[in-house]
């Protein structure tokens, strides 16, 4: 995969700023049109006993949507001479690598709980990223999740979120 | 002498065999997080906080702000020793420090590192004692609007001190208030933006946003940069320490210049972060041989390790007093002291001295503690580092879930750290600052709260905010930082007009 890059457009080995600068800049923008119309809705102006609930958090909502706006209109108007890197396609791919595993790992703590769902997830990184042996590799992911079941629930008696194989074993 | 008899008072309170216990298991848990990339300050102690809320508050505030003295020591040893900074505010200890390294000379850039961590602390805390009692018995006459404008202060400041774009500042510093906003309106009980999420009703934890913006957003950002460590490797023994600590009094300007800037940085909200490089840029501006900095000057390691742990270190000083804090970490602390039932702010030197005093006293043996640690221990810190990150990474994941989860033991928080670790990425990568976002969502409900109240007060009137000496200096002073940069761009526009005649 890395050659298809290396053969493709020199543009493409690297991301623009520009993008991502435009989308969080409207995420911010939905953001804040969110904030303001929740605030009109319970009220901005006084009540009897006071400012209502919308009155300190519309004007939070003006100046976020404003800031935001200001932001998405000066990278447009300076869209073509904007050429600030965010980063390298490769870098984006191990971020990717990274983050991929990581969202898949959250959604396995809610299926599994959290100590099946970490076992699987520095088994994959130890093997995937550097050459353990299955012994290592088996050693370390289940002894990491075993140390941190006898630190937090046994000593510090937090409990944390458990799946079918816990349940299984009666803990 | 009110302040000695308290000290004192202060350390038969910390100076007990289970809380040098908890100092001692801080600092190395801090020094580890200071190490670990992903993990800092910030987000480790937002961690561990939640395995403190049935321990005694004193015991748990000790052991927690030891082990931000440790990640505030535990940064130089990676930025020395790899090149790495592991933390934000040792940056600019790498410029000279690995240099230092690379000619053999490592241990003598890490005591030097150590020890001026150690004095910069140290006239940080001295500064604390004095001073911290004044300010809480001046801020006990402190209404609504007083306290509306103090945090005003603070806000204002971070949009006139930034490096960023204001408007970046501006939207995360919103950002930050808005997502305090959100949940149930304390006052009226009214439910706010949460759209009907049921999961939305207790509003966005300040903690579950630190674990992810700088864990997960950290782990992100390292990752991109493909990490290799590979460094020097160091024992430090005591001819090297002694020799080192021969040859540094001749930098007590350095030293001096270093601490004002700390403490000013750490007291308003810049943190120990720029606090560290302007230092560093002062004492090369200052020095006779600018040219030798960046090649391995001790200078250069003098200067923003000193700042970075006054600056550090001072930021507990408006927190304590005001309730405000200077950084994130002190937010974090912060927000420590509000779920063990105490508020923070003058009254607690009134109502909690043990608690105070307590802690003022083991900010003084906590560095002492930490010098001595760090000094001994770090072939095993660099050992450390030695891990394959392919081991490191994952656990750290697993580890910002367990944190975010025992937040509230629930689910939907640990999904919310993730949406935060990619916002923090993103925000790093465009250069938005974090700082204001995460100070927001710690103050927004104080900050409204008060907002509120004032204009109670004065029934709707901003007037308010200048309707005393007081409220009314520190409200210009607000606005003077908030005008601050444009001042600076009138400067410019002058000396230019000045230069073209």
């Amino acid at each position: 995969m890395s050659d298809d890059s290396q053969a493709s457009a020199e543009p493409a080995d690297h991301i623009l700023a520009r993008g991502p600068e435009l989308g969080v800049a409207l995420l911010l923008m939905v953001l804040a049109v969110l904030v303001i119309t929740d605030s009109l809705r319970v009220g901005i102006g006084w009540a009897d006993d006071g400012p209502r609930s919308g009155y300190f958090p519309f004007y939070i909502g003006l100046m976020l949507l404003a800031a935001s706006t200001t932001i998405f209109i000066s990278t447009l108007l300076k869209w073509r001479s904007l050429k600030a890197v965010f980063a390298e396609r490769q870098q984006l791919i191990t971020v990717t690598a990274m983050l991929v595993p990581t969202v898949v790992f959250v959604g396995g703590i809610a299926l599994l709980g959290i100590y099946v769902a970490s076992v699987l997830l520095i088994g994959y990184f130890m093997r995937r990223y550097s050459d353990f042996g299955w012994t290592a590799t088996a050693l370390v992911s289940v002894g990491v999740p075993l140390t941190f079941y006898a630190v937090f629930e046994r000593w510090f008696l937090v409990p944390l979120p458990k799946g079918p194989l816990e349940h299984l074993l009666g803990l | 002498m009110d302040e000695i008899n308290n000290l004192m008072h202060g350390f038969a309170v910390a100076l007990t065999v289970p809380n040098l216990g908890y100092m001692l298991i801080g600092i190395t848990l801090g020094v580890l997080i200071g190490v670990l990339p992903g993990l800092g300050g910030a987000n480790g102690i937002a961690i561990l906080l939640p395995l403190t809320f049935t321990m005694d508050p004193t015991s748990a505030i000790i052991m927690l702000s030891c082990i931000y003295w440790g990640a505030l020591f535990g940064g130089a040893i990676t930025s020395i020793l790899f090149n790495i900074p592991g933390e934000p505010w040792s940056v600019a200890t790498t410029f000279d420090g690995y240099p230092l390294a690379q000619q053999g000379k490592a241990a003598m850039a890490l005591t030097a590192a150590f020890t001026s961590s150690f004095v910069g602390a140290l006239f940080a805390v001295i500064l604390i004692t004095f001073l911290a009692p004044l300010l809480a018995k001046f801020a006990l006459k402190f209404g609504p609007a007083e306290y509306f404008t103090v945090q005003l202060l603070t806000f204002c400041s971070f949009v006139g001190m930034s490096k960023e774009p204001i408007a970046k500042v501006v939207c995360s510093m919103m950002l930050g208030f808005a997502l305090a906003a959100v949940g149930m309106d304390t006052v009226t009980g009214q439910l706010r933006m949460t759209y009907g999420v049921s999961d939305l009703l207790k509003g966005f934890d300040f903690l579950i946003a630190v674990i992810g913006l700088f864990g997960i957003g950290e782990i992100l950002l390292t990752m991109e940069e493909g990490l290799a460590f590979k460094g020097q490797s160091a024992r430090i023994n005591l001819k090297v320490v002694l020799q080192t600590w021969r040859g540094l009094p001749r930098y007590w300007l350095t030293f001096l210049r270093s601490t004002a800037i700390g403490c000013w940085m750490g007291i308003t909200p810049g943190g120990a972060t720029p606090a560290s490089f302007m230092s560093y840029g002062v004492a090369m501006r200052m020095s006779k041989e600018p040219h030798s900095f960046g090649k391995g000057q001790i200078e250069g390691v003098l200067a923003p390790e000193t700042a970075a742990h006054a600056a550090g270190t001072a930021a507990l000083l408006p927190m304590l007093t005001l309730g405000i804090p200077g950084s994130p970490t002190a937010a974090v602390l912060l927000g420590g002291l509000l779920i063990w039932g105490l508020q923070p702010g003058p009254m607690l030197f009134v109502e909690k001295p043990d608690f105070v005093w307590g802690l003022i006293a083991s900010m003084y043996l906590g560095n002492v503690v930490g010098l001595l640690v760090v000094l001994t221990t770090v072939p095993f810190w660099a050992a450390m580092l030695r891990i394959p990150f392919s081991v490191i990474a994952p656990v750290i994941l697993v580890i910002c879930a367990i944190g975010a989860y025992t937040v509230h033991s629930s689910m939907f928080d640990v999904w919310i750290m993730l949406v935060f670790g990619v916002l923090g990425y993103l925000f790093k990568k465009l250069k938005y600052p974090i700082a204001p976002l995460v100070l927001a969502l710690v103050l927004g409900d104080m900050a409204e709260a008060s907002f509120r109240q004032a204009m109670l007060l004065s029934q709707g009137s901003l007037a308010i905010f200048w309707s005393n000496p007081l409220v009314g200096s520190i409200a210009g002073l607000a606005m003077l930082m908030l005008a601050w940069p444009l001042l600076g761009k009138l400067r410019t526009l002058y000396q230019a007009r000045e230069a073209r005649a």
